[in-house]
């Protein structure tokens, strides 16, 4: 199997939050969570540059390492996935993760945060049948399954975003950055893979 | 503000060595890039700290200011430390204190009352006294039994249950130690209001700590209504309730003071004080009950056994009987 990663080209990326509507869009997610977000840096200076970031599906993740109630797990795609069920909303995750990944739907207040919710990278979850109602009401479209990738990536104008086999989009960004001469990195990579793409 | 805390986190999570070769890496600033120069570059050029432990900061059009954070690369040696040594530190807590108080009734037993009990009592702690150390002693045990369910119960409970049952408890646990944190601080408050008068330490309390508080051999130290192990207790049970209050309603009502490193560290100290106070506490809990005869007493009927007293809490007994003649019968 593939190993699934998300890669932003920065210097691609136009802050137009296509992704973010699409992800929202495509797993109907409540009012205030979101999976995908697009941060930028140096804002109105040279150097400016838009990282559009949601969970990157970490090698040996920390928010699965750090949960009580050990709710994770990692798909054959290396995708990282939860299990509402046993969440218990205690937001330990969100103090791990390096992306700010995870996302409460209640006010924080008195731990009453509610099942955590963090993208999925469009495969559901741990809900029997996969592509059903009842997975779709508690994770969210379940892509992978119909064969598809993300729609975040799928939906991304200037294919800034890309989503798919790690391998593949590295060669791919791999071959803009000498064609173009320039890359401002992998955002995230390291962190979450510990590589980053050389030229 | 921000520098002292990282630099405190890796002192404090001691994983620093691991990410440390990074720390000669030239500092690039932010906007010392120009795609113009051409430059073939596919790491994070803009952001050096990204291998190292810096968080980048930007600019976000939503209203949730925690996702200007991107990348917090700090959240892997919290990680780390949940675990690792966060795991030692419980054990040797709770278990390695258990160890020892088991290894000392072994050695030293039940210390008995010397020449038994005997006929008169004395008044030791008034219904209102009683009710704040119960009150603390109820809500704190919750609070330390659900808070190492959080800190270990992975390791620990969640193999024994399984992962369904598990969950239904942990929720229970985690609802009382948010509930139950209001009665244990006001009952730490009640407590130094109270009795602090009895335990600033002075010069008796020297002597006393220089005699083992006669807990090794049989003489007793001079001692007024608490000795100095006694003090130690209330103190340890003042400031470090006190530590975990603060430290604790920081985490109840998480990112109003400070950023996501600031709740990485909170959450670090409320859980080491915890695991320090378990220690003390269960060093508290064998002497008053176990590992003394008549010490349960004074806490459960508010009187104890005149000689009791007066081998133990000789200046408090004079001073008492001097008061009114009549305080033991
Ligand atoms: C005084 C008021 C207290 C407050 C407001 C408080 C609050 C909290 C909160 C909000 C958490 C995070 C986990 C969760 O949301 O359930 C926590 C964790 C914890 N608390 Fe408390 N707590 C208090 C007192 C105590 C006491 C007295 C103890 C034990 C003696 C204790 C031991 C712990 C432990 C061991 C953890 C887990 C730490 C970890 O996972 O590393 N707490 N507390
Ligand atoms: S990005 Fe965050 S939520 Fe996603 S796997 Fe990594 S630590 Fe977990
Ligand atoms: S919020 Fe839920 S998923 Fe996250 S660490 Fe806590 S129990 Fe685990």
């Amino acid at each position: 199997m593939a190993r699934m990663k998300f890669l932003c080209d920065a210097d691609r990326c136009i802050e137009c939050n296509a992704c973010v509507t699409a992800c929202k869009n495509a797993n109907e997610v409540p009012w205030g969570i979101n999976r995908r977000r697009v941060v930028t840096i140096n804002d109105g200076k040279p150097g400016e540059r838009s990282v559009s970031m949601a969970c990157m599906h970490c090698n040996d993740a920390p928010c699965a390492a750090v949960c009580p109630v050990d709710c994770f797990y990692t798909t054959a795609d290396a995708v990282v996935l939860h299990n509402k069920d046993l969440c218990i909303g205690c937001g330990y995750c969100f103090y791990a993760c390096p992306f700010g990944a995870p996302q409460y739907p209640k006010t924080t207040n008195f731990g009453a945060r509610g099942k955590m919710d963090k993208c999925t990278y469009c495969s559901g979850g741990p809900e029997g049948v996969d592509g059903s109602t009842a997975e779709y009401a508690k994770y969210g479209a379940n892509r992978i399954a119909e064969g598809k990738l993300p729609l975040c990536a799928e939906m991304c104008s200037t294919k800034s975003l890309l989503a798919g086999d790690g391998e593949i989009i590295a060669s791919i960004y791999r071959e803009r950055v000498s064609t173009r001469g320039y890359g401002s990195g992998s955002w995230g990579w390291q962190t979450a893979y510990q590589e980053s793409i050389d030229v | 503000m921000f520098n002292f805390l990282r630099a405190f986190a890796l002192v404090v999570l001691f994983t620093a060595p691991a990410f440390a070769q990074n720390a000669d890496r030239p500092a690039v600033p932010l906007t010392g890039f120009n795609p113009d120069k051409a430059e073939v570059h596919a790491n994070e050029v803009l952001v050096p700290g990204l291998i190292g432990t810096k968080a980048v900061e930007g600019h976000i059009v939503i209203p949730d200011i925690r996702s200007a954070t991107l990348i917090q690369p700090d959240g892997r040696i919290w990680r780390d430390y949940r675990r690792g040594p966060l795991l030692w530190i419980a054990a040797a807590a709770v278990l390695g204190m258990g160890g020892l108080l088991l290894a000392f009734y072994v050695l030293r037993g039940k210390i008995m009352i010397e020449g038994g009990r005997g006929a008169a009592v004395i008044k030791r702690f008034g219904s209102f006294e009683r009710f704040m150390h119960w009150l603390t002693a109820f809500s704190w045990c919750i609070l330390a039994l659900s808070g190492l369910n959080i800190a270990v119960g992975r390791v620990t409970l969640l193999p024994l249950l399984g992962n369904e049952t598990f969950t239904a408890l942990s929720v229970w646990l985690k609802y009382s130690h948010n509930f139950v944190a209001f009665p244990f601080m006001a009952g730490v408050l009640l407590m130094l209001v109270v009795w602090v008068r009895h335990n600033i330490p002075n010069r008796i309390d020297v002597t006393w700590f220089k005699m083992a508080g006669g807990l090794v051999g049989h003489q007793h130290p001079d001692s007024g209504k608490f000795n100095g192990g006694q003090k130690m207790v209330f103190w340890v049970v003042v400031l470090g309730g006190l530590g975990l209050s603060i430290t604790g309603l920081g985490l109840l009502f998480p990112f109003t003071v400070t950023g996501i490193l600031g709740m990485q560290l909170v959450q670090v100290i409320h859980g080491g004080i915890a695991l320090g106070m378990i220690a003390a506490m269960l060093g508290h809990i064998y002497i008053g009950s176990v590992g003394m005869e008549g010490a349960i007493d004074a806490m459960k009927d508010g009187v104890v056994d005149l000689g009791w007293a007066k081998t133990h809490h000789n200046l408090w007994v004079a001073e008492e009987l001097a008061k009114s003649p009549h305080a033991a019968e």
